[in-house]
């Protein structure tokens, strides 16, 4: 196959059907997989604000809940089991098809070969596969929407025996919970082949003079992120097959003896639901990380080139994201402190976790030296990477907290999660990606995106962000229980209302301000200025092709690397950056 | 990046690594991103998936096990002996296909790659007839928990042994049309090691049905 794949990715294709839908380009499967996210948040962040709606105004008649789900909402009264759904989907959409194809497929594939000196991915023909394979997870994921019962409840940890009964579960729990592992094996699928493409291509196509010490930050994370998925991704699919086997061919992996569920008991025996905890958090644990550390790997990057100087610690950077990807997969308890766990392991997990802290804390602290006494340039793409730092800072310390067990007791079923899994892997992430929409927006269109909408839509999106998330830590504290749909009869949270207003009033005008950056995007595409080859006076490679890169990436030129690639500033250099690509400097010229 | 900048600029530059060990790298001119180490990294990743996809149901396996009090042994089928002395033929004759190419014996290599490759759908047949056995005994996918196994973990073993049949038909077609040049020495490499991977797998399969089914 493989062969049969450089044959044909060979010569740039003429029709609109290679070139554009079934491409073997990697800029053009990254572009795929970067609208697959787009598409993929809005629907997310749809479904965030019903639910926000929902939680506030529980009993307002809105027609659009009723064309929407005539069963799910009739009368335009939202049920706690749509809610529920709704739940679900934001959760399983944003977490498999935003937070893990964007900043890994669609960057990864878009920048990763040409950041190596690369013509493209080791296998084509698997890449273009990986992509279709995720579009169709996506919609089997999507029609759970439409079938009978509508999508599933079961949150997007799936957790059995919820998740492994069928219809009698509730609705959405038959087909909509089939379709919806069916989904995530696809998934898995999915981003097994590209995270094979990912290792292959990193190890084995890096051009002359790239060492691994050379290699751009984003590429150790991708690279790291591609093994996580990997060993991931496999025990996910595992699990998801067991699931799937227990819901429709009646065995008994997850789903405990004795089970009764609306007065019916269940015909199953002796299997045990916390194996299925386990199982899915060896994959969703990492997850995180997977999420992260692509945003990690922009961050540097763009604090480095707008910073003008050297990324600090460069080989401290590459240790610290090569301990977090190992350790991610050692700390997958502390997601099930409230198992029932033996306190010996809960106590191993916490301070497993605890160690986490470490390379966070030198990755934070290199960034913060990064800028230190640079001569900053406050782009648009260096604002949300500053961005990412706080919410990383901010999301994390929540972590400390929550990676006690005697803490987590009281917080893990409370707002206060949500808060801070929100805060680092959703909205840092999403930060993350924004800072690579803007600073490679140029590279993949070939046009500049407008700054000043550009740090506007920062502005209004950070603001909002911190005042939707950060309230939620206090109603944790407060006692306010999770995936509660509303709390009318709830006596003690009459208090807290006002504060579930102010949050879903903030998650309306968060989600109004990505109107801003769409308005950006159609303008900048359309009418933006055409983009210079280096706009942003950067070092890596992608910067010293045109803007887009011609289908080969170097016009036939097999580039030579011949400097690391965070150069800025170098002293006795004729510019203040220094390309990797450029011829080494003479002896002598440097000033000390 | 301060130490790099500083070699570079008191060594006057790099010479290009060479290939092999920590900061080798080089493409090369050598086609769209197809080379023969980046096919075996790519089969080594995917082996990796593999080990980690059985893992995982391993340790479903030996936690369902030891959580339980319904746990039934599965009596293995006689005819399992019979696939699995297939299947380890099949790898040796590959082998012995593979030592006949680098020996230049074509016709040889046709005729070996060809019996392994239907040793290696014969064993499919015999699993399936593995499970035609259980069945007649009443034993089913949900009868009990080592059952479920048992039908669960050939099952996912089979799906990868017909990945690996078809890939060595894809040899044999490429073979019998003459089209054996040097890249396609790498496909039928990376499918004999995937083959071998799949024949150790089985037999670790076998061992974990007959210490622990």
């Amino acid at each position: 196959m493989s062969s049969a794949a450089a044959h044909t990715a060979h010569q740039a294709p003429t029709g609109f059907i290679r070139k554009y839908i079934f491409s073997l380009d990697h800029k053009v499967i990254g572009i795929q997989y970067w609208f697959l996210a787009l598409f993929s948040v809005f629907i997310g962040m749809f479904l965030s604000l019903l639910m926000r709606f929902h939680v506030v105004f529980p009993d307002m008649k809105v027609g659009l809940f009723e064309t929407l789900w005539p069963t799910g909402a009739s009368g335009g009264v939202m049920t706690p089991e749509l809610y529920l759904s709704l739940m679900t989907m934001h959760g399983t959409i944003m977490v498999f098809f935003v937070l893990t194809t964007a900043p890994q497929s669609g960057f990864g594939n878009s920048f990763l070969p040409i950041q190596i000196g690369a013509e493209d991915m080791a296998f084509p023909v698997l890449n273009m596969l990986s992509f279709w394979t995720t579009f169709i997870a996506l919609i089997v994921m999507l029609a759970a929407f439409f079938v009978e019962g509508g999508a599933p409840l079961g949150g997007w940890t799936a957790y059995p025996p919820l998740s492994g009964l069928g219809a009698i579960a509730g609705p959405g729990q038959g087909m909509g919970q089939t379709l919806w592992v069916v989904s995530i094996a696809i998934f898995c699928g999915a981003s097994l082949m590209g995270a094979i493409n990912f290792i292959a291509t990193t190890m084995d196509l890096r051009a002359k003079g790239m060492t691994f010490m050379r290699l751009p930050l984003t590429c150790w994370t991708w690279l790291v992120t591609a093994i996580l998925g990997l060993l991931g991704f496999a025990v996910l699919l595992a699990a998801g097959i067991l699931l799937l086997l227990d819901r429709s061919a009646g065995t008994s992996f997850f789903i405990p003896a004795g089970l009764v569920v609306n007065d019916q008991v269940m015909n199953h025996k002796g299997g045990s639901p916390l194996l299925w905890q386990h199982l899915f958090w060896f994959f969703g644990h990492p997850e995180v990380y997977i999420a992260i550390l692509p945003g990690m790997g922009v961050t540097s990057q763009v604090l480095s080139v707008f910073a003008r100087k050297p990324i600090f610690g460069y080989r401290a950077m590459v240790y610290a994201i090569m301990s977090i990807g190992f350790l991610g997969f050692v700390v997958w308890g502390h997601h099930m402190f409230m198992s029932g766990m033996s306190p010996y392991s809960s106590m191993a997990f916490s301070v497993l976790t605890m160690t986490i802290g470490v390379p966070s804390a030198i990755k934070t602290f290199n960034w913060i030296g990064t800028l230190w006494g640079g001569q900053i340039r406050f782009t648009t793409a260096m604002m949300f990477a500053l961005g990412f730092v706080s919410l990383f800072i901010s999301g994390g310390i929540s972590g400390i907290f929550l990676g006690q067990p005697a803490l987590d007791l009281y917080l893990h079923d409370t707002p206060f999660v949500v808060g801070h899994f929100h805060m680092i892997m959703g909205v840092a992430a999403i930060f993350g990606m924004f800072a690579g929409t803007f600073y490679w927006f140029p590279k993949m269109f070939g046009r500049m995106m407008h700054e000043g909408l550009g740090k506007l839509h920062f502005y209004l999106t950070f603001i909002g962000v911190y005042a939707i998330f950060t309230p939620m830590h206090f109603l944790g504290i407060a006692g306010n229980p999770r995936r509660y749909a509303d709390f009318k009869d709830v006596e003690y949270m009459a208090g807290l209302m006002s504060v579930h207003e102010f949050m879903t009033y903030a998650a309306f005008f968060t989600a109004a301000s990505q109107l801003i950056f769409v308005i950006n995007l159609i303008w900048s595409w359309t009418k933006g200025p055409k983009a210079p080859a280096n706009p942003w006076e950067a070092t890596t490679l992608e910067w010293s092709v045109p803007s887009p890169p011609p289908f080969d990436n170097f016009g036939g030129v097999h580039p030579v690397v011949h400097h690391g690639p965070y150069e800025y500033s170098v002293p006795g250099a004729p510019k203040d950056y220094v390309m990797q690509t450029d011829p080494p400097l003479v002896p002598g010229t440097v000033k000390h | 990046m301060a130490t790099s900048a500083t070699t570079d600029i008191w060594k006057g530059g790099d010479q290009p690594p060479g290939g092999g060990g920590f900061g080798g790298g080089g493409s090369g001119p050598g086609g769209r991103g197809v080379s023969r180490r980046a096919s075996f990294t790519g089969l080594m990743v995917l082996l990796a998936a593999v080990l980690m996809f059985f893992a995982a149901l391993t340790s479903a396996f030996v936690v369902r096990r030891g959580l339980s009090n319904d746990w039934v042994s599965t009596q293995l089928p006689s005819v399992i002996w019979f696939s699995t002395a297939v299947l380890l033929a099949s790898s040796v004759v590959l082998e012995l296909a593979r030592r006949a190419l680098k020996a230049g014996q074509r016709e040889n290599f046709h005729r070996l790659w060809i019996a392994g490759s239907v040793l290696g759908s014969l064993f499919l047949i015999g699993q399936y007839m593995a499970w035609v056995q259980l069945k007649a005994q009443g034993i089913y996918l949900a009868t009990n928990p080592s059952s479920s196994f048992f039908y669960v973990l050939t099952a996912a073993h089979a799906v990868h042994l017909i990945g690996g049949v078809l890939a060595l038909l894809y040899v044999t077609v490429q073979a019998l049309r003459l089209r054996l040049g040097p890249g396609k020495r790498t496909a039928i490499d990376v499918c004999a090691m995937y083959w071998h991977f799949l024949d150790g797998l089985w037999i670790y399969l076998l061992v974990l049905f007959l210490v622990w089914g």
